[in-house]
């Protein structure tokens, strides 16, 4: 067996020697396993890895080779835990469905089980995917691995950092305000929305039915088509599903000539980090040099987005999640003296702070009096905001921003204050309002942590968005790997040579 | 200005237990979160339709023709209880 090496292996690689027969797919289901084994207990990306699973239908493979040639045979992928898998426990990383069983499997999960892929496992994120870090999971927190000390972003911090640490080849997570985006921006690997029900929702545990979108995180752009390609489709199980006009293709172009890429002023105002601004600028300087041109433009509706969001979001999601309720599934509380106290107790005893939080502003948002003045404004202010994308695609051809205004933070900086929690998500939140599509792909590294660069694009503009990506990637040539280093750890050490008290930290 | 009584209305409306403790700490979240989106009633939007559906997909329909769907059991299989055929719940007050 040819030694791998998890951290920087791509899927088009391991399809190659897959293909080839250099290596068996049960032996490529042991790289990783092997991987998590010496690293999550650092990481902790996963909330059940299915080593079953992983060797059951690894082995299939193998038997059956010739007759499974498909595409994605024997490639290993992980899972975000809000996505149904019948038979795999389900959690959302909430207490409410701690021991929830799936009886049957999301569409974009079952389409990747179809083609013979490999599930390792369900990886972590923010409870019911609402939050920026992967420190609101009831379970546990994950930890980024180019620095132990901080996020991995969130809300699909347990895929990205699964892909980062070599745990996982790719993974599938979700993006209702950037949840694929920023965590693949702060853990150094691609992370792509794509169009606005490209992907069917079915099966996906619902957060914001009007922005959620299931999308690919990998390690190469080129991964990312590969998986993308095998995910969207019409279905007619989610309403809001629409068929690409063309089918995604796999990108080759090494060359950006006559692309016009659009600029925001509004993005660059706000509050980005300078050494997030300085590869952002290097990243533009690429452009120019492989045939773009950069032009500034103006989407004035920026600053809105953000309120708008956090009205429309929450909105839906105290809709949806009226459903956990302690009837037909998940958590019940002990002992209710009747129906009423049996809903108010689970739901109290059932969902954590930021869940609790969002449900609270969007019944507020959506009761007798506010509806006009939050909701209906809201959605007013959606439609600013997309007149702006629209304006701006009549002159550009992509938009590019830095993905997240700063690198990955400390765990616990940021869970006191909510906002401030909620302004990671100032460049990506639009692109949701708007229903686009938009990748995010590493451009290098501040103070030794990674940098992510979005290219935004009108609607069903995937395959121009993954072909200026690829040409870009390949100018940028992004190569380090994660050191699975804590500077938490050298604080502390630090700290103790100093005589400080150590705090003692779970 | 949001307060606790506004807290503990709305708890109710969501069908939410709230400690007291947590009520007291979500009122002053809720105030600052509420500060940061009433900047949208800087906007005039006089005209201005609200967006209900991103793409223009209008009226999807399908053959209203039966379909399998979950049986009675796997939908029963989750439950916290269950009696017989049906979900049990405690007794309304």
């Amino acid at each position: 067996m040819t030694s791998l090496d998890p951290l920087r292996l791509t899927a088009r690689v391991a399809k190659r020697l897959l293909v080839d027969g250099e290596i068996s797919a049960a032996e490529l289901a042991k790289v990783y396993l092997d991987q998590i084994a010496a690293v999550e207990p650092r990481v902790r990306a996963y909330i059940r890895v299915t080593y079953d699973n992983a060797a059951k239908y690894s082995t299939k493979v193998d038997r059956e080779m010739q007759a499974l040639r498909g595409p994605l045979a024997g490639l290993p992928i992980a899972i975000k835990d809000n996505m149904v898998t019948e038979g795999v426990i389900t959690t959302c990383a909430s207490r409410i469905l701690r021991d929830y069983m799936p009886v049957y499997t999301a569409t974009a999960v079952r389409q990747v089980w179809d083609d013979h892929v490999v599930m390792l496992g369900k990886t972590n994120l923010d409870e019911f995917a609402m939050g920026s870090s992967t420190e609101n999971s009831a379970f546990q927190t994950t930890r980024n691995p180019w620095d132990l000390a901080t996020v991995p972003g969130g809300s699909s911090g347990g895929s990205a950092a699964a892909v980062a640490a070599g745990e996982a080849l790719w993974a599938l997570g979700s993006d209702t305000g950037g949840s694929i985006r920023q965590p693949a921006a702060l853990c150094g690997i691609v992370g792509m929305k794509p169009t606005y029900g490209a992907v069917s929702r079915y099966g996906l545990i619902a957060f914001a039915s009007s922005l959620d979108q299931i999308g690919p995180l990998t390690r190469s752009v080129y991964d990312c088509a590969l998986l993308l390609q095998h995910i969207v489709g019409h279905d007619h199980n989610d309403a809001t599903s629409v068929a690409l006009p063309e089918p995604v293709a796999l990108p080759d172009a090494e060359r950006l000539d006559g692309l016009r890429v659009g600029i925001p002023a509004e993005y660059l105002a706000a509050g980005i980090e300078p050494g997030v601004r300085a590869r952002f600028d290097e990243t533009l300087a690429r452009v120019e040099e492989l045939g773009g041109r950069c032009v500034e433009i103006g989407l004035p509706h920026t600053e809105y987005a953000l309120p708008a969001y956090y009205i429309i979001a929450p909105a839906e999601a105290s809709a949806n999640l009226a459903r956990f309720d302690g009837v037909r599934y998940g958590y019940r509380c002990a002992d209710p003296v009747d129906l009423l106290d049996m809903y108010e107790r689970t739901r109290g005893e059932g969902f954590g702070p930021e869940v609790k939080r969002r449900i609270m502003i969007g019944t507020y948002a959506l009761s007798a009096g506010y509806y006009d003045a939050y909701y209906g404004r809201a959605q007013k202010v959606r439609t600013l905001v997309r007149r702006d994308f629209s304006r701006a695609f009549a002159d550009v051809d992509l938009i590019a921003s830095p993905t997240t205004p700063s690198v990955a933070f400390k765990a616990g900086s940021r869970t006191a204050d909510p906002l401030s929690m909620y302004m990671c998500d100032i460049c990506t939140i639009p692109v949701n309002l708007a229903g686009l599509p938009a990748i995010s792909i590493p451009c290098g590294l501040s103070d030794g942590l990674p940098v992510g660069f979005q290219l935004i694009g009108p609607a069903f503009s995937e395959n121009r968005i993954l072909q200026a990506a690829h040409a870009l990637e390949g100018a940028i040539g992004f190569a380090p790997a994660p050191t699975f280093r804590d500077s938490g750890a050298e604080a502390d050490v630090a700290g103790a040579a100093a005589g400080v008290p150590l705090e003692v930290h779970e | 200005m949001i307060g606790e009584d506004d807290v503990r209305y709305v708890a109710k409306l969501a069908r939410l237990r709230l400690e007291q403790d947590e009520v007291a700490r979500m009122t002053g979240e809720l105030a600052k979160i509420l500060a940061h989106i009433d900047k949208m009633s800087e906007l005039d939007m006089a005209g201005v339709p609200p967006t209900a559906h991103v793409l223009d997909v209008v009226n999807v329909t399908r053959p209203d023709k039966p379909q399998p769907s979950l049986s009675r059991s796997d939908a029963l299989r989750n439950a916290p209880a269950v009696d017989d055929a049906c979900f049990r719940v405690p007794r309304m007050s």
